[in-house]
């Protein structure tokens, strides 16, 4: 017997809104369905209204984990167009942050995958030692999540002695836990039988289907924009692009868990490497007409910011390509053949941030499945009609 | 004096007053402990240590609006919460505490009470599967059939793993059991095997983690309870506190000598003796991810049947040894 059921756009599973909706045969899925289009962002149009400097601010809003990758991807780009250099010791801060925020969203991943298998101990675990990190960046920039340490041409703020010793301290430590969660992710029967095999993605598929991050370098494809096109100062700092061979859930998790341990390196290396000077030089407030494309390896896989100026002190388009889009042909590809068990961890593989990857919403008739652009006063008007005609539901009566 | 002896057997202890309040005390135990394994406080507010957490829960879960689906199947599914709770009660009535010599037996202690007990503690998965059933709700109907797998899983290995002691024990009857190992506490070692056979069944009975699967919350929402709401939903959880409580209760007398001592010592025993067990089931809990409706199944026939089949035998053969 096949029948169709909804996952989302609300599911305890989905953190955010997005329908996936999946042709079953008894456990096995069939054919599944994605829908997007139920988060209205209209940053876009925003930031063409905003100037250079207003719109780092608009940027680091569009992700609640990736919020330093986006202002980043985007201050790239503006520095590109107004053909400056921020100093160096400005840019060892602006990656250290980078790197930060890498780890900060994987041991929330890792929490989240441990969640969705149903293994909540190690959610507790992963985040509570996810604060150590969120104590290190509030230390750094003041703030927890949205940092806005980065601005145009450079950082806002400088580290001094005792910050980066107690960074230092504060990693050993990290690093400690993260080789624990390394055996217990690899080693616990229950959590290794309901990864190992789920989700299989072939390095064919992973290519063809454009998938990006820790999603395409776990079937063994070593693409990562620091390594292949580096950015800032990823030339000058050692480091290995992780991949893993068994194209599944277990090999995600793996790349994530290996990820760490290089973020723990590369801010060692960039700690102990600190250049002296200023850490940021005075920006132009226009930018020659011009457009760029910007890209950044964000923790979820290759962010992309393409931005066109007009000679004004305001972008005249800025397009955002949040990582998540990339993955998502990919995770129809995995989700079938599947069990209805395993969907929750195959979507949450792809550690998708569903709002990040939302533009506007679409409306669809549900008898003619026509689709249409609506302002929004015609949009209350016609709701308002619709529920004219319904009688008033009864009050909730007091069951004592 | 015995018709007052039966009505406070039956109301207050070990009946519907105690079980009611224990039930609510193991589900805070079960929640303090599985939040002291993952380092969180659990339950801290209400009451001394949070103590009262699991009553608050049930009351404001009673006062709660109560929606019966349009499409349900509106007398059954009002009515399986409250069969379900009848069903465990009784079931608890014929644990060996308090009222029962083996010299008087009383009528909850009789020669087969032990198969009694794990048909009634059978029932509520029928229970369970009944409501998802019931509710014609796509997750609960999920739900319903990933309860009925799983009891193909399990049901074999737990009645063998209980069986065995009872093989040794030569008799049928609870309390006879009971008093075997009592008398011989270096026999209960012999079932040792059995004993970790059966926690993990009644892991699976329960459908805590590593077998929440009919009611996993990231997969199908909320499993066969998606349209349970209010008061019924209320019940359901003190079914399944109360259902915690007899499975712990039986493996207690069958695996670890009962709960010897009248009203009082007797007391002391069973609320030890089950929280022992209680522990055991929580840490499953707190060390395992759920996994596959069709590994628990796997599982089950691969591993656990055939550890249940050896624990049969080597009770057979000690059994020859010792005649």
């Amino acid at each position: 017997m096949k029948f169709q059921i909804p996952i989302g756009p609300q599911h305890p599973a989905l953190k955010e809104p997005i329908s996936l909706r999946m042709t079953v045969e008894g456990e096995i899925i069939r054919d599944a369905d994605l829908r997007l289009g139920y988060n209205h962002r209209g940053l876009e149009k925003l930031a063409e209204q905003k100037t250079w400097i207003q719109n780092i601010y608009l940027t680091e809003r569009i992700c609640g984990i990736c919020s330093h990758s986006h202002t980043t991807c985007y201050v790239q780009g503006v520095e590109k167009l107004m053909e400056i250099e921020p100093p160096k010791r400005g840019q060892y801060i602006r990656y250290l942050v980078s790197e930060l925020e890498r780890i900060h969203s994987h041991l929330l991943w890792l929490g989240v995958a441990g969640h969705e298998a149903g293994f909540d101990s190690f959610f507790m675990y992963t985040w509570r030692d996810r604060e150590i990190v969120m104590d290190i960046l509030e230390i750094i920039s003041g703030n927890r999540v949205h940092y806005g340490i980065n601005t145009i041409g450079g950082v806002r703020r400088d580290l001094d002695e005792q910050q980066v010793k107690h960074i230092l301290d504060s990693l050993a430590i990290l690093r400690q836990r993260s080789e624990y969660y390394q055996h217990l992710g690899t080693n616990e029967p229950s959590f290794v039988a309901r990864l190992a095999g789920v989700g299989y993605l072939s390095r064919e598929d992973a290519i063809a289907l454009c998938a990006v991050g820790p999603t395409v370098r776990a079937s063994g494809v070593p693409m990562d924009v620091r390594k292949d096109d580096p950015y800032g100062i990823y030339d000058e700092v050692p480091f290995e692009v992780c991949t893993a061979e068994t194209c599944d859930v277990l090999g995600r998790t793996v790349v994530r868990i290996k990820e760490l341990f290089q973020c723990y390196n590369i801010i060692e290396y960039l700690l102990k490497n600190l250049p002296t000077g200023p850490v940021a030089v005075r920006a132009p407030r226009r930018a020659k007409p011009n457009e760029v494309v910007s890209r950044y390896e964000a923790p979820r896989g290759e962010n992309i910011h393409y931005i066109k100026s007009n000679g004004t002190d305001k972008p005249e388009r800025l397009k955002v390509r949040a990582p998540t889009l990339g993955n998502y042909a990919a995770t129809i590809k995995m989700l079938k053949n599947g069990f209805i068990a395993d969907v929750p961890l195959i979507f949450a593989a792809i550690d998708p941030c569903i709002c990040c990857a939302e533009r506007a919403v679409a409306l669809v008739d549900a008898r003619s499945g026509q689709e249409k652009i609506i302002s929004m006063n015609a949009l209350k008007q016609l709701s308002r009609q619709v529920s004219a005609g319904n009688a008033r539901k009864r009050e909730a009566e007091w069951p004592l | 004096m015995a018709t007052v002896k039966t009505l406070i057997y039956l109301i207050v202890y070990p009946g519907l007053l105690f079980l009611f309040l224990y039930s609510t005390f193991v589900e805070w135990y079960d929640r303090k402990l599985y939040a002291r394994l993952q380092n969180r406080m659990g339950p801290t507010h209400t009451g001394r240590f949070g103590l009262l957490q699991p009553i608050a829960d049930f009351f404001k879960l009673m006062a709660k609006e109560d929606i019966v689906p349009d499409r349900a199947d509106r007398k059954m599914f009002s009515a399986l919460p409250a069969v379900g709770l009848a069903i465990v009660f009784t079931a608890m009535l014929l644990l060996p505490v308090w009222n029962y010599s083996l010299d008087r037996p009383s009528v909850t202690s009789f020669n087969g009470d032990l198969i009694v007990l794990l048909y009634l503690l059978s029932l509520p998965t029928f229970i369970f599967f009944l409501a998802g059933w019931s509710s014609t709700n796509l997750f609960s109907t999920i739900g319903g059939a990933r309860v009925l797998t799983m009891l193909f899983g399990y049901e074999v290995p737990l009645f063998l793993a209980v069986l065995s002691p009872a093989v040794l024990a030569n008799s049928w009857r609870l309390a006879e059991i009971a008093a075997f190992y009592r008398q011989r506490p270096a026999l209960a070692l012999v079932n040792l095997l059995g004993f970790v056979i059966a926690l993990i069944c009644v892991q699976a009975k329960l459908e805590r983690t590593p077998f929440d699967i009919p009611h996993a919350e990231t997969e199908i929402v909320g499993g066969t309870f998606t349209e349970y709401s209010g008061k019924k939903l209320a019940i359901f959880r003190l079914m399944m506190d109360a259902e915690m409580v007899v499975a712990a209760g039986l493996l207690a007398t069958v695996f670890l000598g009962g709960f010897p001592g009248g009203a009082l010592l007797g007391l002391v025993n069973f609320i030890v003796k089950t929280l022992v067990v209680i522990f055991f089931l929580s840490l499953i809990r707190a060390t395992t991810s759920r996994i596959r409706v069709d590994q628990v199944v796997s599982f089950a026939w691969k591993y656990l049947a055939p550890l249940a089949i050896l624990q049969l035998l080597i009770v057979i053969l000690v059994k020859g040894l010792l005649s």
